[in-house]
């Protein structure tokens, strides 16, 4: 067992005595913070853009930018601590720490999908779920009577099952980095075969959820820091391009620190 | 027992483009007029002021926007032998709900219609006689020319503030614009929007191949505007969240703030939110309708008596109100006799990325909904439909939307899905991509129809709408043929072939799927026409049986073009207003 085995492993049994959801407090936040990528071939990243004119939101911001080291502390609301560590590890498998961000759950990508799975759309609030249930075409779409929280729910349950069988009682949160990889590759390819939930609904649920908490606004408890708009590139959502758009046509825009709706509110 | 409220002299159903056109266009007649609009109030302050208005979670992933799936939503199946299945969570289009309707959330492309889109059936059988017009295929002529509907239009693109370039301007073909355009008596009321890299490339590379670029009109102002109502339009920011957002500058033109409040001049005027109209009730003889019945939030009945009805609830609920009502002879596909539900028509998605060489920046977050330019020698009947075999045809075009990386984000390709990989693929790939698209012409058929479902029901108990619908083989020519104009264009623009495309979604042997979100541009269900046999509203969007009940929106069209549907749909909205306020009010009944 290598010494990350080992810590996740222990971290697991801490969970389970304690019976509480405390995955994302008992990690250690994400203290470093890549610098912006520079682009291959590109032009150097030019200096911050001038000073805000009229509508630029950029003049509303009256504290600096949340690093990923400021961030509350959060604990889960809709996981359990065994759910909670599977999907710190999915997350982490989605999103691993590279030289382009930290991983997923040192962003709160967790906390984001467990947020999500407790909201009115995880409870399945917009959906129409009244019966009578059948399966129909591809073309027809989901026809489950399962909101996604449920799914997501089942489907950890059948899948921990299923790597404690495969992996000598070890559950998705505790096998090997690699052996996530191969889990999780066969779970796309869709040749692990779930019990309650079809393997490429809740594959595509819970990938949906991750990318989705790696990318939204920091203010939905992922992104944290704005890793991925930083990785990216992107402005953030307080940038007016009115006045921008032709003087950059073709030339890498890019900003020190994009803007979150935190940031701006 | 709904409670019986006091009567008033027109209630109008849905505050969407439609709705709001006429409720505006009837103020000053000084009637008691009342509006019922099934989502909430909201108004740009303070349902749409940033920064909140950008949370692309909020509004593009979970479409706040958009109505309630819970309480309604549609059955869909491909063919009738199918048993329809409910449309469970958002698919194929988005349907607006809240002050504004989908003129809150729309993109902005507003289109004229080209002269052929008004006489399809015709213009085709005039020039290249019937053959190719299947046996199955039902389209039919507008009931009025597009001469008829150019004020109308004119009207709308300055109530909207388009900006755009004339092609064709009183006949003169002008540098910069659409050569296929109809003739226009106007210049568009505001300058192109500022093009992005994006488009300039589409744009050289489209000149170079022989093709006509020109900027798409928008609705999202290229400068600060007041249209001729003193309504003042903000510059439009470039911002990148307009299609699914409401526009904090009021830049994308919505009835909420351009139509509403002058309605609201009006003292007679109310508008009711939460309430979910139900049924328009009809007399004894099923010929005069005497109001409308409604469900508040609580979902306490209401009837509304109203001499006057404005059915406008977009295409799915118009189509259903009418056969919730007996308002109109329901369609049956077998006989192919009756109307409502009749001639329902889509369109087809598609396209190529392109790979743009890694020293070019694309900036996709300098967006904005309608910015792009556009080619329109593959669409309408601007080329040899004989030669292509078929019907229809795609505008192709380039655009930049929205850059927020919860929505877009390409990878290079042959890049995985998830891991390191993946992370370096979007990195590599989101200053350097860009695609061309194209948005294809569906026409009508007699097996693609709406009609009331049997077995699922709504919120209030009534049925769910049901959509019978499927690919034909005149579209999936359309689709093949244009797919490989785009990949043409793609390879001039990246100098190589287009390392991943779509290759739209009506290939040949693919069923339509209403599964990915595709556009929210549905038409027909209650087209209008000529004939009562074969329209369920007349030129006036008047019903024929039932005349103090006008049906207005797209699903008055009796198929659909390559171009977005909101132009014709606010030009017919101001053409029925008009014989509203002229010719019916004064002389009640039947206007044809």
């Amino acid at each position: 067992m290598s010494d990350d085995d080992k810590t996740r492993a222990d971290r697991r049994t801490i969970l389970k005595f304690a019976g509480l959801g405390m995955g994302a407090a008992a990690m250690p936040l994400a203290a470093q913070q890549t610098d912006p990528i520079p682009q291959p071939g590109a032009a150097p990243v030019p200096a911050p853009p001038a000073p805000p004119s009229g509508h630029d939101m950029a003049a509303h911001a009256a504290k600096p930018a949340q690093s990923a080291g400021d961030a509350p502390r959060l604990g889960y609301i809709f996981l359990d601590a065994e759910e909670a560590a599977f999907v710190e590890a999915f997350v982490d498998t989605i999103i691993p720490a590279d030289e382009y961000s930290p991983k997923g759950s040192e962003l709160g990508v967790a906390t984001f999908v467990d947020r999500q799975l407790y909201s009115a759309w995880g409870q399945g609030r917009n959906m129409y779920l009244q019966g009578p249930f059948q399966e129909g075409t591809p073309e027809q779409g989901y026809q489950m009577s399962l909101a996604p929280a449920d799914m997501v729910r089942l489907g950890i349950a059948d899948l921990n099952a299923w790597a404690r069988k495969t992996y000598a009682d070890n559950s998705f949160d505790t096998v090997t980095d690699a052996q996530r990889v191969e889990i999780v590759t066969a779970l796309e390819a869709n040749k692990i075969t779930l019990d309650a939930v079809p393997t490429p609904l809740f594959f595509n649920m819970l990938y949906q959820l991750t990318t989705d908490g790696f990318f939204a606004d920091p203010l939905h408890g992922g992104n944290r820091g704005k890793a991925s708009w930083t990785m990216l590139g992107y402005p953030g959502v307080g940038e007016m391009f009115a006045d921008k758009i032709a003087e950059w046509r073709g030339k890498p825009f890019r900003v020190d620190d994009p803007q979150s709706i935190l940031d701006l509110s | 027992m709904p409670t019986k409220l006091p009567p008033v002299d027109v209630v109008i159903v849905g505050s969407g483009w439609t709705g709001g056109i006429v409720a505006k266009e009837l103020a000053s007649t000084g009637l008691k007029i009342l509006m019922l609009e099934r989502g909430k109030f909201q108004d740009t302050n303070p349902d749409f002021i940033a920064p909140q208005s950008h949370d692309a979670l909020k509004y593009s992933r979970r479409l706040d926007l958009a109505q309630d799936l819970s309480k309604e939503t549609i059955t869909f199946r491909n063919d009738r032998g199918q048993t329809a299945l409910p449309m469970r969570q958002y698919g194929f289009f988005i349907p607006g709900s809240g002050v504004g309707g989908s003129g809150a959330h729309w993109s902005g492309l507003t289109w004229r219609w080209g002269e052929w889109e008004h006489r399809m059936l015709s213009g085709t059988v005039e020039k290249y006689g019937r053959s190719l017009i299947p046996e199955d295929m039902t389209i039919q002529d507008w009931p009025i020319s597009y001469k008829d509907i150019e004020p109308y239009y004119d009207r709308f693109e300055k109530v909207c503030g388009v900006s755009g370039k004339a092609g064709n301007l009183r006949g003169k073909i002008q540098a910069g614009g659409n050569p296929f355009e109809a003739r226009r008596q106007n210049e568009f009321p505001l300058p192109p929007m500022t093009p992005t890299q994006s488009m300039t490339m589409f744009e050289g590379a489209t000149k170079k191949l022989g093709y006509h670029p020109f900027p798409i009109p928008a609705s999202n102002c290229s400068t600060d505007y007041v249209n001729p109502d003193g309504v003042a339009l903000g510059a439009c920011h470039y911002c990148g969240h307009c299609t699914n957002y409401g526009c904090e500058a009021n830049a994308k033109a919505s009835p909420h703030f351009t139509m509403i409040p002058l309605a609201r001049a009006n003292t007679g005027f109310e508008l009711r939110t939460n309430a979910m109209v139900l049924k328009v009730n009809l007399d004894s003889t099923g010929k005069k309708a005497t109001g409308v019945t409604y469900a508040d939030a609580r979902g306490r009945e209401f009837e509304q008596p109203a001499d006057l009805v404005i059915v406008s609830a977009f295409v799915m609920g118009n189509v259903q109100l009418m056969l919730h009502s007996g308002i109109g002879k329901p369609y049956d596909p077998q006989t192919g006799e009756g109307v409502v539900g009749r001639n329902y028509a889509y369109q087809s998605l598609g396209g190529a990325r392109v790979e743009v060489p890694r020293d070019v920046f694309m900036n996709p977050f300098m967006g904005a909904g309608a910015l792009g330019m556009w080619i329109d020698d593959f669409a309408s009947n601007n080329f040899d439909f004989a030669k292509a075999g078929y019907i229809g045809g795609a505008g192709i075009s380039a655009g930049q939307n929205s850059g927020d990386p919860l929505t877009y984000r390409p990878t290079t390709p042959g890049s995985p899905r998830w891991g390191a990989g993946w992370k370096k693929g979007m990195v590599e790939a989101y200053q350097h991509t860009m695609s061309v698209g194209f948005q294809g012409a569906v026409m009508s058929y007699r097996q693609n129809y709406m009609d009331l479902d049997p077995t699922y029901r709504d919120h209030w108990g009534r049925p769910l709408l049901r959509l019978t619908f499927d690919w034909q083989s005149n579209e999936q020519k359309v689709m093949a043929a244009t797919f490989a104009h785009c990949q043409r264009i793609a390879g001039e623009i990246s100098g190589k072939a287009p390392a991943t495309a779509t290759p739209g979604r009506a290939m040949a042997g693919r069923r339509f799927n209403s599964v990915p979100y595709q556009t929210s541009h549905n038409t027909g269900g209650a087209v209008f026409g000529d004939d009562p046999r074969t329209s369920a509203v007349n030129k006036y969007m008047q019903s024929w049986d039932v005349p103090n009940v006008f049906v207005l929106g797209a699903s008055a069209l009796p198929q659909n073009a390559a171009r977005n549907p909101t132009g014709p749909v606010g030009a017919l909205a101001f053409w029925a207003a008009d014989a509203i306020r002229e010719k019916y009010l004064k002389r009640p009944g039947r206007l044809v």
